[in-house]
């Protein structure tokens, strides 16, 4: 039997924005427990919300960067339950008429494959506050749960897509997608380890060829682009090892334990989710004019598709180093500068995505923060380029850059690693090798011809060796060959 | 029609509210009451009406992103039954 995984995800990005949606209070990560709960944010009596402008030009970007319809008449609804992180009993939030429709979005793939996922809506909320269930308090000991309203009324959009994906791989495409556009657009900083950005995963099987879908279950909160491809795996695995075993798959909401690597049941609520959705009272439709969309839509910033078209045509990258180098704005900025610095895009493209992303990788290091920068790789470049170093010397010069020894220019000098391409130099160096190795040329004179070129290996290695790797490899090649040629 | 007993239980769950058994057979007459009403608007033809978000004709004023708000902690836990470090504190509660 084969089975096909069914996958739709809804993504929820909190919004950049300096004050809540509701509340001027402030959105600022980090601040100590409850000290930016306002009065709106904890429902005392006789407050009344008042919508934030800013949450909904972001949630206007983010829609006309998905190709999705904008709902210029919006609704806010309550959906209603209990929750102690929830203190009016409600949370405010969007139903019928959310302010993002349906879009569609590209998403690409490792294979260089691109595939369309559609966008069902995308709709602005409230986020709740944080429940501490590990505490012990010095009054109360275990019994109690400390409640911090800080985070309660943030903005948030939560971004639904249909079940459009077949595989983990594109469901991580797709989020990763996301996380671009909503960082391109700076409406969030996307950070998904602070969870500005956590993922519910609906998932389902069924075989392939079948129309209908299979019931599915919903994975809670994951929060890195590993463990969605992990919890999605494992969650598939289990739903079709439990219908080949002839049973069935249970609609539920289940929450992925990386440490086990396994999905499980939340609790079975008493009471099955009936959210009671109406519209809000105290907040009357938003109407936003075509004037206000039409300038947020001429003041978006390139988005990743645009800037991966033209990374291809304007600097002649591969899709994949082109996919590879927009998925980050700043990645992408970074690569463009490098790239019209030194005037050597493809070579900029490697070292972005080789030595560079290396080094920040093991510094855990964000491209902002890289030691090197652009600039300086782009002189780094430049003289790989004009035959100052070899490519292998330059990465000795890249290790000390991002050891803050200067620019290239400065280590090349310091450090005495400037390329020999003095010719009585280099037929010195290959005049002695050959002159120190009589049976690896006597062996070089008798191969044939068509074996001559790999046998030349040898010299080159050893001449480079007594050079400490300065020597034009071009001129060592050249000269080697004349000389040993000559001695046929 | 009223509404038979298990709604009613089941709608004073999820509303949190506590309704004693004397009170229940009322309740239920009432909602049923409410019902009627409701199912009188059903049988209106509302072809071609959009569906009424708010009884005021008017749209929604916005404000601009600023932070107003100072922090007041100090005042608000006051009001809190429990309070410890900062934190309101409630009975446990875990998923």
């Amino acid at each position: 039997m084969e089975w096909e995984i069914v996958i739709g995800l809804e993504v929820h990005v909190q919004l950049a924005t300096k004050s809540k949606l509701f509340s001027g209070a402030s959105t600022r990560f980090g601040a100590a427990p409850n000290t930016q709960a306002c009065a709106v944010d904890l429902a005392m009596p006789g407050t009344l919300p008042v919508p934030n402008e800013e949450a909904f030009r972001h949630a206007v970007m983010f829609g006309l960067a998905m190709n999705a319809e904008i709902g210029r008449r919006s609704v806010f609804e309550r959906k209603n339950y209990f929750y102690p992180d929830l203190p009016k009993g409600y949370q405010t939030t969007q139903l019928a008429q959310p302010i993002v429709g349906p879009g569609e979005i590209e998403i690409h793939l490792e294979d260089g494959s691109s595939k369309k996922v559609r966008l069902h809506h995308a709709h602005l909320e409230e986020d709740a506050g944080k429940s501490l269930h590990e505490t012990i308090f010095e009054t109360h000991g275990h019994g109690m749960s400390g409640i911090d309203l800080n985070r309660a009324g943030t903005p948030l959009i939560e971004i639904v897509s249909e079940p459009d994906m077949r595989s983990a791989a594109e469901a991580v495409a797709y989020l990763k997608k996301i996380h671009s556009i909503v960082t391109y657009l700076g409406i969030s900083d996307g950070d998904m380890s602070q969870g500005s950005m956590r993922c519910d995963a609906n998932v389902s099987v069924r075989l392939k060829g079948e129309e209908k879908l299979g019931t599915r279950a919903e994975i809670k909160n994951i929060n890195s682009f590993r463990f969605v491809e992990k919890a999605i795996v494992v969650e598939a695995q289990r739903q079709i090892d439990l219908i080949e075993d002839g049973g069935s798959v249970v609609q539920e909401t289940r929450l992925y334990d990386s440490d086990k690597n396994e999905t499980r049941s939340m609790r079975s609520k008493e009471v099955a989710n009936d959210y009671r959705y109406f519209p809000c009272p105290d907040l009357l439709p938003v109407e936003l004019s075509e004037d206000y969309v039409e300038t947020v839509r001429s003041r978006l910033p390139e988005l990743p598709d645009a800037k991966y078209a033209r990374f291809q045509s304007e600097y002649s990258l591969s899709a994949y180093d082109a996919d590879q180098l927009t998925q980050e704005r700043a990645v992408a900025d970074y690569f463009e500068t490098v790239a019209k610095e030194s005037g050597e895009p493809k070579l900029a493209a490697n070292w972005v995505m080789g030595e560079l992303a290396a080094l920040l990788n093991r510094e855990e290091l964000p491209i902002e923060r890289s030691p090197v920068s652009a600039e300086q790789l782009a002189g780094l470049i430049a003289r790989i380029t004009d035959n100052t170093i070899s490519s292998k010397i330059a990465k000795q010069v890249f290790e000390a850059m991002a050891a803050g020894e200067g620019d290239a220019d400065a280590v090349i000098e310091k450090r005495g690693l400037k390329q020999v391409s003095d010719t009585g130099a280099i037929e010195k160096m290959v005049d002695e090798v050959i002159a120190a190795s009589p049976a690896q040329v006597e062996n070089y004179r008798k191969a044939e011809e068509a074996k001559r070129p790999k046998m030349m290996g040898y010299f080159v290695g050893q001449i480079m060796k007594a050079s400490k790797g300065q020597a034009n490899p071009q001129m060592i090649n050249k000269i080697l060959k004349e000389k040993l040629d000559a001695l046929l | 029609m009223a509404v038979d007993t298990q709604t009613v239980e089941k709608l004073a769950e999820l509303a949190r509210i506590a309704i004693s058994e004397e009170t229940i057979d009322e309740v239920g007459n009432r909602l049923g009451e409410v019902l009627q009403l409701v199912d009188q608007l059903q049988a209106v033809s509302t072809e071609g009406v959009a569906p009424m978000a708010h009884p005021l004709d008017e749209v929604q004023v916005l404000r601009a992103d600023e932070i107003t708000e100072s922090n007041r902690r100090e005042e608000f836990l006051a009001l809190a039954p429990q309070s410890e470090g900062g934190l309101y504190l409630v009975p446990k509660v875990i998923d």
